[in-house]
This record gives structure tokens, C-alpha cells and sequence, in this order.
């Protein structure tokens, strides 16, 4: 047995990969939803005391991060599915590997662009807060801004689910 | 780390920086102060400013109204907003907005002590001082008879004590002394609040750098001229400098061995962002110099409020309250002593 980064890798059972996998898709999309709500809510509350119009049009800001959330939960529940035992034998089959690793790398995409796309909502949705109770009429036009902040957590989600659409773990029987 | 503030800003600071920016908007327009420039008395004042901001602190005045009641209740809510920050406020913003104040204990301290000189009454000095730079043995500043004295009664217990080391002298206070110690507090403070602001880096270090920059500047400026003519050598007008801002070093040698206005408009011409001051008045004028100077500062604090996640739209805000009380005092002056011509000499509009 020749002692490589390589063959200690391919030792590590695709099982852990995979939950790893799953693990991160929820916690780090949930971590970025978390970050994106605190960042505009504290925004939020302090600038609907001069102005409480502002509070009902503004928890759209709040929305589009909890959204992010739940791309990451439904993910999550996807790449669960995909899980299969396999007889111990096959367990370090390339196919298994491959299998193991198409979950991890679609639980990582989903939980960071997730994660990034939770943080720049809501950095934007504070800025939207602030600006909406000077000017009402900015309101709409930094939306769009959000509009387009978490259309990058939908990318990730899609391409995350490409990915583990092809996690096929080999055939139980020889 | 300047870009990613603002990651972790808001953890601590949102709440309040929505709040200071919602004061913002309940600064005076441009057509609050035509209004209140075509007022004939002080009542119709008094009406004016129920409408805006103002209105809960001036109902409950009696008529007849004292300008200096008008200006009292105006900074009365200054002092209200900034408590109310001061205690929702955590490290370091807390110790930010004390900072503010340290400049009003200055004037305060020197308000009382020369007061005294001029055997004033305390009570009537302290009811003058203005109330964010108050400490508690403030009354105690009558009894002191020389620096040493007012230092080791009084003041070493309070935040100017570290910027008293370099004007310790143990001359009896008089009126040159007392301006010389005014001027050495307050650079010895502007070089600590400039390195607090360092310190904390980022947004809030790029901003107040410039800010305090140039307040570091313009009194660079006041003191030149006002010493102009006096018995005070280069050398002590120098020691007077800070040493940070635009004019620092080339500048501040050149401002030392000036000796009359022109040379001081040689000098600042040098440097761009000054010229346009000095292009707006002419010639051998000095009076227009505190309105002009006045104008920029407005600009560049109104500008602090471009960018968001950081502590300087705090002192940005104090600054343009204080511009604020300082055009409401005008008014109101001129309109008592019937002297509307002259109101918008020294107007700033801030918006």
C-alpha cells in the first residue's frame, strides 16, 4: 500500500462525502439567510421609527433572504433522496466514489452561492431601507437591484441539482 | 479590513446609523429657511419651527420670545438625540460619540476660567456652557488660580486629562494664556480623536481622516490670522498646528511667517482643494472667510452621508445640528434687531 494523498482520499467512503454534501448545503445556506436577515432587519428597525411607512413594502428585502433558506432545505431533502446503500463490497467502486462525490460537490455549490447571494440581499436591503424612508420613490428601483441578487442563489440551486441528478450509486445486484 | 464592513457592521452599529440618518431628514431645507427668512418677529418664528422638528421643544415658550431661548431648546434636542444614541451605543461607537464632545468640554473649560478672570458670576458662566460639555466638577473651575492648579483640582479627572501635558505651566491664567491653552487642548484632542479614527480603520478611518483633516486645516487658518498683529511668536504659532492635514508640514511653515491675510491666501492657494475657498472672497476681506469656510465644511459632511456602514455619518450629523442651531441663532438675531438685509450673510444651506 503505497502511502499517497491520493490513495487516503479514495479510502474515505462516499457515505461521508455525501452527507457532508447534504450537511453543508442546509447549514451554509441557513447561515447566509440568517446573515442577510440581521444585516436589513437592524436597518430596518431603526429606520421605520422616523418613517413607519416604510415596514410593510420593506420585509419583501426579508423574503428574498428566507428564500435563499429555503432553496437550501429543499436541496438538502433532494440530495437525501439520492442516497442509496450499496453491498460493502462496492463501496470503493469508482462508480460509488463518483456517486459520493456528485453529492458533496452539489451540496457545497447549493450552500455557497446560497450563502453569498443571502449576504448581498441583504446588504442591498439595508441600503433599500435607509433610502426608501428618504425618497419613497427609490423604493422600486433598488427591488430590482435584490430582483437580480437572488437569481444567483437559483443558480446555484439549479446547477446543484444537474449535479446530483447523476449521483448513481452502482447496481445492488453483481 | 476597508470593503467588507459591511459584512459586520450592522451587528452593532445598524440599529443606531438607521437612527442617525433618520435625524438627518429632519434637518431644515432650503425652504424652511426662506421661510423663516421672511419672518417679521420672533413668534412667527416660533411658528415656523412648530411645523418642523422643532415643534414639541418651542410650544411651551411664553411669548415674549429671547433669541437665546430659541437657540437653548434647539440645542436641547441636539443634546436629547445625542443621549439616546450615546446609551443605545456599544464599543467602539460609544467611546466615537464621546469623542464628539471632548470639543465642547474644551470651549466650556475656557468659557469658565475666563469668565472667572473677569470675575464673573459661576452660575450665570455655567448656565452659558453648552450642555454636551458638561462634566461634573465643572463648577470647581472658579477656584483654580493658575494651570497646574486646574489641572490637579479638576481636571485630571476627566477625558481632557491627557491633553493637558503639553500646556502645563504654572504662569498665572491670563487672556493670551488662555487662548494658547485653548488652542493646545483642542490640537492635542484633534490629533487623539484623528488617531482613534485610525485606529479603527476602514470606512470610518478614510472618511474622519478627511474631515478631521480639514478642521485640523481651517483652525490652522483661524489661528494664523487672529494672531496676526499679536505679540505671539512663530515658534509658539507653530507649536499651535497639528500635525496632520493637507498643510502639514509644507504648509504650516509657510502659514508660521505670515503677517497678513494676503500671505495667508498665497500660501493656501497652493493647495486645490483650499483655492476655491479663497477664490470666493476678494481681496483683503476677512469676514466672508468663516461663511466660506463654514460652506465647505457643509459640503464635505453632507458627502459623508454618500456611504453607509461606518461611525463618520455620527459626526457628520452632530456637525450639521450645530451648523443648523448656528443659522437659527443668525435668524433669529436679525429679525429681532429688525436687520433682515443681512440674514443671508451668513446663511449655510445645508440641503
Amino acid at each position: 500500500m503505497s502511502s499517497s494523498w491520493s490513495r487516503a482520499l479514495t479510502q474515505i467512503s462516499p457515505y461521508t462525502f455525501a452527507s457532508i454534501g447534504i450537511a453543508i448545503s442546509i447549514g451554509v445556506s441557513v447561515l447566509g439567510a440568517a446573515w442577510g436577515i440581521y444585516i436589513t432587519g437592524s436597518s430596518l428597525i431603526g429606520a421605520a421609527i422616523k418613517a413607519p411607512r416604510i415596514t410593510s413594502k420593506n420585509l419583501i428585502s426579508v423574503i428574498f433572504c428566507e428564500a435563499v433558506a429555503i432553496y437550501g432545505v429543499i436541496v438538502a431533502i433532494i440530495l437525501q433522496t439520492k442516497l442509496e446503500s450499496v453491498p460493502s463490497s462496492k463501496i470503493y467502486d469508482p462508480e460509488s466514489l463518483r456517486a459520493g462525490y456528485a453529492i458533496f460537490a452539489s451540496g457545497i455549490i447549493v450552500g455557497f452561492a446560497n450563502l453569498m447571494c443571502g449576504l448581498c440581499v441583504g446588504i442591498i436591503g439595508s441600503s433599500c431601507a435607509l433610502s426608501d424612508a428618504q425618497n419613497s420613490t427609490l423604493f422600486v428601483k433598488i427591488l430590482v437591484i435584490e430582483i437580480f441578487g437572488s437569481a444567483l442563489g437559483l443558480f446555484g440551486v439549479i446547477v446543484g441539482i444537474i449535479m446530483s441528478a447523476q449521483a448513481t450509486w452502482p447496481a445492488k445486484t453483481a | 479590513m476597508y470593503g467588507f464592513e459591511a459584512l459586520t457592521f450592522n451587528i452593532h452599529g445598524g440599529y443606531l446609523e438607521a437612527i442617525v440618518r433618520g435625524h438627518r431628514s429632519g434637518l431644515l431645507t432650503a425652504s424652511d429657511y426662506n421661510n423663516l427668512c421672511q419672518c417679521e418677529t420672533l413668534d412667527d418664528i416660533k411658528m415656523h419651527l412648530s411645523a418642523t422638528e422643532y415643534g414639541p421643544y418651542l410650544q411651551n415658550e411664553p411669548s415674549p420670545l429671547h433669541t437665546t431661548t430659541v437657540v437653548e431648546k434647539c440645542t436641547l434636542k441636539l443634546v436629547d438625540e445625542y443621549k439616546h444614541m450615546l446609551c443605545q451605543a456599544t464599543e467602539p461607537l460609544s467611546t466615537f460619540l464621546e469623542y464628539i464632545t471632548y470639543g465642547y468640554m474644551i470651549d466650556n473649560v475656557v468659557l469658565i476660567v475666563t469668565g472667572t478672570l473677569h470675575e464673573r458670576d459661576v452660575q450665570e458662566l455655567l448656565e452659558k456652557c453648552h450642555p454636551l460639555g458638561m462634566f461634573d466638577s465643572i463648577a470647581t473651575l472658579a477656584v483654580a488660580q493658575n494651570m497646574r492648579e486646574l489641572y490637579r483640582l479638576v481636571l485630571v479627572d476627566t477625558p481632557l486629562a491627557p491633553y493637558f501635558s503639553e500646556c502645563i505651566t504654572s504662569e498665572d491664567l491670563d487672556d493670551m494664556n488662555i487662548e494658547i491653552m485653548r488652542n493646545t487642548l483642542y490640537k492635542a484632542y484633534l490629533e487623539d480623536f484623528y488617531n482613534f479614527c485610525q485606529k479603527l480603520g476602514g470606512a470610518t478611518a478614510e472618511i474622519m481622516s478627511d474631515l478631521l483633516a480639514f478642521e485640523a486645516d481651517r483652525r490652522a487658518v483661524n489661528i494664523t490670522i487672529n494672531s496676526i498683529g499679536t505679540e505671539l511668536t512663530r515658534d509658539d504659532r507653530r507649536k499651535l498646528y497639528s500635525n496632520f492635514g493637507l498643510l502639514y508640514p509644507y504648509g504650516h511653515e509657510e502659514l508660521a511667517i505670515s503677517e497678513d491675510i494676503d500671505q495667508v491666501r498665497s500660501v493656501m492657494e497652493k493647495y486645490p482643494p483650499y483655492q476655491s475657498i479663497f477664490a470666493k472672497i476678494s481681496y483683503g476681506e476677512s469676514q466672508m472667510l468663516d461663511k466660506a469656510f463654514y460652506e465647505e465644511e457643509v459640503k464635505r459632511l453632507c458627502l459623508a452621508f454618500e456611504q453607509q456602514f461606518h461611525y463618520a455619518v455620527f459626526f457628520a450629523y452632530m456637525r450639521l445640528r450645530e451648523q443648523e442651531i448656528r443659522n437659527l441663532m443668525w435668524i433669529s438675531e436679525c429679525v429681532a434687531q429688525n436687520q433682515k438685509s443681512r440674514i443671508h450673510d451668513s446663511v449655510v444651506f445645508i440641503f
